[in-house]
């Protein structure tokens, strides 16, 4: 899975800064089917969190339904300076991560 | 609305004109824009796989293709100029929307956006633009319809719940929202093909090469919005 984000790398104390995730992946729903007729197994991202300094922020949990490429928004408090890490999980056991630094000023 | 159809008129229009503003947004923003996972991999792909050992990236002008191939007498598109890099290495052929390949011609073609379509000049191609328009003119399939009867024709008209756009290629390789994925010219043209129920030819076919440097000169001076998101 490839993924993206997009945060500031640096907020002010206090501040409320915005986050965006996007994450290629096909999100199989499990009905559809390939011009044979098979059925092609179900496979998507399952849940997603966001931890900031160690402390998880943000969750959510995906289903079938959710699109292509999901994409989120979500906000967070900028309080210290520290990681902000992400992770998706698929059905599967996939895991992708991925970590931006957030400082504070 | 009329002011819009006078404007098709007169001018070329891009797809992007006949989206509802929503997907617009989601087009010109470079993050929202899921497009843009493809480019990030294909810029990737350049160094990896080596297209920087002959080819400098300042060099490269993409959106000059198809265009004229002495090696074959024929046309030649980006994809099959990648092919004909990879047969070099002794590298299996790619096929028009393997992932890798949409990902390379959707970095190549994003380096140039915002440049106006301008196809290489070459009378040895005049032939084969020819043969475009009179595929693009020539009536198919059960419905008994040509590409011009819509996209020249009834353009800024609804077809169930959509526009028609003018059929230009200046946003490909687009974001389908309706296939949730990066989509060729010749994916797209086979999907239109197959909705007047007719035939549709294979990706990288000399018909379909032929129609995509017809529709360049057709779309002459859009500019280049790879990637572009069309429902």
């Amino acid at each position: 899975m490839r993924a993206r984000v997009n945060l500031p790398r640096t907020a002010r104390a206090g501040e409320v800064v915005t986050v965006k995730t996007l994450v290629a992946h096909p999100m199989e729903t499990g009905y559809a089917r390939d011009v044979q007729g098979t059925v092609i197994p179900r496979h998507i991202i399952t849940d997603f969190t966001c931890t900031y300094a160690g402390r998880e922020v943000f969750r959510a949990a995906f289903r079938p339904a959710v699109a292509a490429n999901p994409f989120l928004e979500f906000h967070l408090r900028a309080t210290v300076s520290g990681p902000v890490a992400f992770r998706w999980r698929t059905d599967r056991g996939e895991e992708t991560t991925l970590e931006r630094t957030l400082e504070v000023t | 609305m009329t002011a819009l159809l006078v404007l098709v008129l007169v001018a070329p229009l891009s797809g992007s004109e006949f989206l509802n503003p929503e997907t617009r947004a989601l087009q010109d923003d470079p993050f929202e824009n899921p497009g843009y996972l493809w480019v990030d991999r294909g810029a990737a792909l350049w160094s990896e796989t080596g297209c920087a050992r002959c080819h400098a990236l300042s060099d490269v002008v993409a959106s000059g293709f198809p265009r004229y191939d002495e090696t074959s007498a024929a046309l030649i598109d980006l994809s099959g100029r990648v092919n004909r890099c990879r047969s070099l290495d002794a590298a299996p052929a790619w096929d028009h929307d393997d992932e890798p390949l949409l990902a390379l011609t959707a970095f190549l073609l994003n380096r140039e956006r915002g440049a106006a379509i301008e196809p290489v000049a070459d009378s040895r191609a005049e032939q084969f633009r020819e043969a475009g328009e009179a595929f693009f003119r020539q009536r198919r399939g059960q419905l008994d319809l040509a590409c011009a009867h819509c996209h020249d024709a009834l353009a800024g008209m609804r077809l169930r719940g959509e526009r028609i756009s003018q059929g230009h290629t200046n946003g490909f390789p687009t974001y389908r929202l309706l296939w949730g994925t990066l989509a060729s010219t010749h994916r797209m043209f086979r999907w239109c093909n197959e909705a007047v129920r007719s035939e549709p030819f294979p990706v990288g076919s000399p018909e379909y090469v032929n129609l995509e440097y017809y529709l360049r000169h057709r779309g002459r001076g859009l500019r280049i919005e790879t990637p572009a998101i069309r429902r």
